[in-house]
């Protein structure tokens, strides 16, 4: 099931390279920048790699405007079948260009024309204007994806049909003009966007699926979704369609998954009712689903996962800060141990393939030990403790997480201290003494505190260990003097 | 990052919660100047703390990170035709088959042969078009269904639901696969020659469309098709609704001609 993708995308091993090498660095930091400012917008191209026939060549021309108009009118009016297909083909390919985009929507009629055709009883015809449509839904210009607007309801319409390379087809280019334009977001929604996607879920097409998991995604990613968008995905029959779709077993379609897990987090952060998904049981199968990346990832080295992994852990993270989460009794939905097991397993993943994401899976550590007695002592049990150390060294981020999971566990008292001492935990916590980064210090600081007030035999070792020396160092620190102060005191009391 | 051999043998097994040692909490614990407070994080949406999955998962959508895709060539087949019977439609990749068959062939009606895009505008079709019950009902109630997927409105006329789908579900004027039954005019008739083509919906509306540059051609009207009355009495099946459109339209005509008289 996870060595072979099946659909159009499979992704490759995240190379050292976008982070390490220069021009990739750079490609790095100008999406980063685009995301802080909110402007990261992904659209996916369905491009046909099939080589064209009668010899086209490889790149296509930008067309002019006379040009454009005879492909149209070829297309509308020729006597042949062929032919008219081929009109549109050249317009298709015409239209990769933004230049004759431009020049497609100045042009008065054309869109109704090419709405004409989408909507004509020649089923290769209307393929090949569904073509050109996509193609325009690539544009990043939002006058373009506005100038789509007539063809909206027919593309919603197709959706409920039984053409599933058509479908897909509308699939992608719907999401790609709402992400583009909040005009067209304003009509797809009373058009009934959200009905038809339901419906369309039921396909039984894993391209399909996944097609319309990526509308989907971008729909949820709109600026108004909140308040416009996710109430009304979420009084639909989506969001059980959407859990069933990622829970484990031979079903599962990683594609898909990773799709709709997305979908799911976009919902999930968003915060509009999250205690209705818990409800539909996204707990567990979330949880479930994080045991199976778990043991895929033991077994494939299939990078992609990570993909998958990733809105997995931001959804359960999110989910576990829901007060619905304790039923009643006060007992935590999610109680497997095999969770903690499968996450460790994820983080040494992450640490060998993907570092930036160490992060994501320590937030769900935290969201998972605050709490809970229970998975705090699993951490102790299962010989976690120093694993979770070995990553101290990857970032001040990464250092700052481990340490406050640490302080999850000493914090619920003697019991739990005893079983951090002795160990691994104080030399490293010198360690991380000496690090300049003030939230670094500053947490090592609070588990210290901790570990000296359950395990005060611990006090000796650290005086023993030049401590005293390593407090110094921050004693002129704002942010850490009195802490410093405080626990100067206490050593040299105890 | 070394992890216990134990740790893949604790996945492999079944579920199961650790026993919790006994929690004991110190209010010194939480004295200043210390702040630790043990609680599960929220990210919100533009949280910074998304910034490198987000990435990540913009970079999969662009392709940038994926493998050569070999999106396999569409498979060429020896050239059959279609069929379906008075289709004879050419083919060489299946493909192009499926949705020709989908589109042309699927929905289907049985009464008229009109194809359309989904099963819902077919049903709505039929019941409006060949539905004797629907006609006699729809003097007395709201019938017509709103097309949009999810809405339950019914209107008196397809004019009402025209206006409503216009007004409320910001669909156009023209749309395509709603067009009212009209009144069969004699002089159009169905085109020959067009082996197995369908009107969705009713007439083709292509031909009406102008592109800036250029007029219709006179060549375009096989396109544009209308039923003739003539050719429904040609048709093996004739339904009770049919009997009564044409009773109806001559006796709507018998009363104008009263009327006028008067």
């Amino acid at each position: 099931m996870w060595s072979r993708r099946q659909g159009r995308l499979r992704p490759t091993v995240w190379s050292a390279g976008v982070y390490g090498g220069s021009e990739p660095r750079v490609l790095g930091c100008a999406l980063r920048k685009a995301r802080r400012e909110q402007q990261l917008v992904s659209k996916r191209l369905l491009r046909d790699d099939a080589p064209e026939e009668a010899g086209e060549g490889c790149v296509a021309a930008i067309l002019g405007e006379t040009e454009v108009q005879q492909f149209l009118r070829q297309a509308q009016q020729g006597t042949e079948e062929k032919e008219r297909e081929g009109a549109l083909v050249s317009l298709r390919r015409g239209l990769q260009h933004p230049e004759t985009q431009q020049t497609f929507i100045r042009l008065e009629g054309s869109m109704r024309t090419l709405v004409g055709l989408l909507t004509s009883n020649q089923a290769l015809l209307q393929l090949e204007a569904a073509r050109c449509l996509h193609e325009l839904s690539h544009s990043e210009q939002s006058t373009v994806a506005e100038a789509c607007l007539p063809a909206t309801s027919y593309l919603l319409t197709y959706l409920s049909g039984h053409s599933s390379d058509f479908i897909e087809l509308c699939l992608y280019t719907l999401g790609n003009l709402i992400v583009e334009s909040e005009a067209v977001r304003r009509q797809l929604l009373p058009q009934g966007i959200v009905p038809a996607l339901a419906a369309c879920i039921q396909s039984p097409h894993v391209a399909v699926l996944e097609a319309l998991g990526y509308a989907l995604s971008q729909l949820l990613q709109a600026e108004e979704a909140p308040e416009k968008i996710i109430p009304s995905i979420l009084a639909s029959t989506l969001p059980q369609h959407m859990l069933q779709m990622l829970q484990p077993g031979p079903k599962l379609n990683p594609g898909v998954a990773v799709e709709f897990a997305w979908c799911l987090h976009y919902i999930i952060c968003s915060q509009v009712s999250n205690p209705l998904l818990i409800g539909h049981g996204a707990l567990s199968t979330l949880g479930l689903l994080l045991l199976d990346l778990a043991g895929a990832v033991q077994k494939t080295e299939d990078a992609g996962l990570e993909l998958l992994a990733c809105p997995v852990l931001r959804c359960l993270s999110n989910l576990l800060t829901e007060a619905a989460v304790e039923t009643v009794g006060g007992q935590m939905q999610l109680r497997d141990e095999r969770v903690v097991a499968a996450l460790f397993i994820l983080l040494q993943f992450f640490f060998q393939k993907q570092p930036s994401l160490l992060p994501e899976g320590l937030w769900l550590l935290n969201n998972l030990t605050a709490n809970s007695p229970s998975f705090c002592t699993s951490l102790l049990s299962l010989d976690l403790i120093e694993p979770l150390l070995q990553l101290l060294p990857v970032s001040n981020v990464v250092s700052v997480m481990v340490l406050t999971v640490l302080c999850n566990i000493a914090e619920k008292g003697p019991a739990y201290c005893q079983r951090l001492w002795p160990g691994p935990l104080l030399p490293a916590l010198l360690h991380t003494l000496a690090f300049s980064d003030t939230e670094v210090v500053g947490q090592s600081l609070e588990l210290l505190h901790l570990l000296f007030l359950y395990q005060p035999e611990a006090v000796q070792v650290f005086l023993q260990q030049s401590g005293l020396q390593a407090l110094e160092r921050h004693q002129e620190e704002a942010q850490l003097q009195d802490r410093v102060y405080a626990l100067q005191q206490t050593a040299l009391q105890g | 990052m070394q992890l216990p051999p134990a740790l893949c043998a604790r996945l492999a097994a079944g579920p199961g919660a650790a026993e919790p040692l006994p929690v004991e909490r110190d209010p010194a614990a939480g004295a200043a100047p210390f702040h630790f407070v043990a609680r599960p994080v929220r990210f919100p949406r533009e949280h910074q703390f998304f910034e490198d999955g987000d990435v990540q998962r913009h970079l999969y959508l662009q392709d940038v990170i994926m493998q050569v895709a070999d999106v396999p060539e569409k498979p060429r087949v020896p050239a059959f035709a279609c069929q379906v019977a008075g289709c004879c439609q050419v083919f060489d990749a299946l493909d192009d088959y499926e949705h020709h068959y989908h589109t042309l062939h699927g929905n289907v009606c049985s009464f008229c042969k009109r194809a359309f895009p989904s099963g819902h505008l077919l049903d709505a079709h039929i019941l409006e078009w060949h539905d004797s019950l629907f006609q006699i009902l729809s003097e007395r109630q709201d019938m017509y269904q709103c097309l949009v997927e999810g809405c339950t409105e019914k209107f008196k006329t397809s004019r009402d639901r025209k206006d409503h789908m216009v007004r409320m579900h910001l669909y156009p004027a023209d749309f395509r696969f709603d067009k009212p039954k009209k009144s069969r005019s004699p002089a159009s008739a169905e085109a020959p020659g067009d082996s197995g083509e369908r009107s969705e919906g009713e007439a083709m509306e292509i031909c009406s469309e102008p592109v800036a540059a250029s007029p219709a051609p006179a060549g375009e009207r096989r396109i544009c098709r209308h039923r003739s009355v003539s050719e429904l009495f040609l048709k093996p099946v004739l339904n009770m609704c049919s009997v009564l459109r044409i009773l109806g339209c001559t006796w709507a005509a018998a009363l104008l001609i009263l009327n006028s008289e008067r």
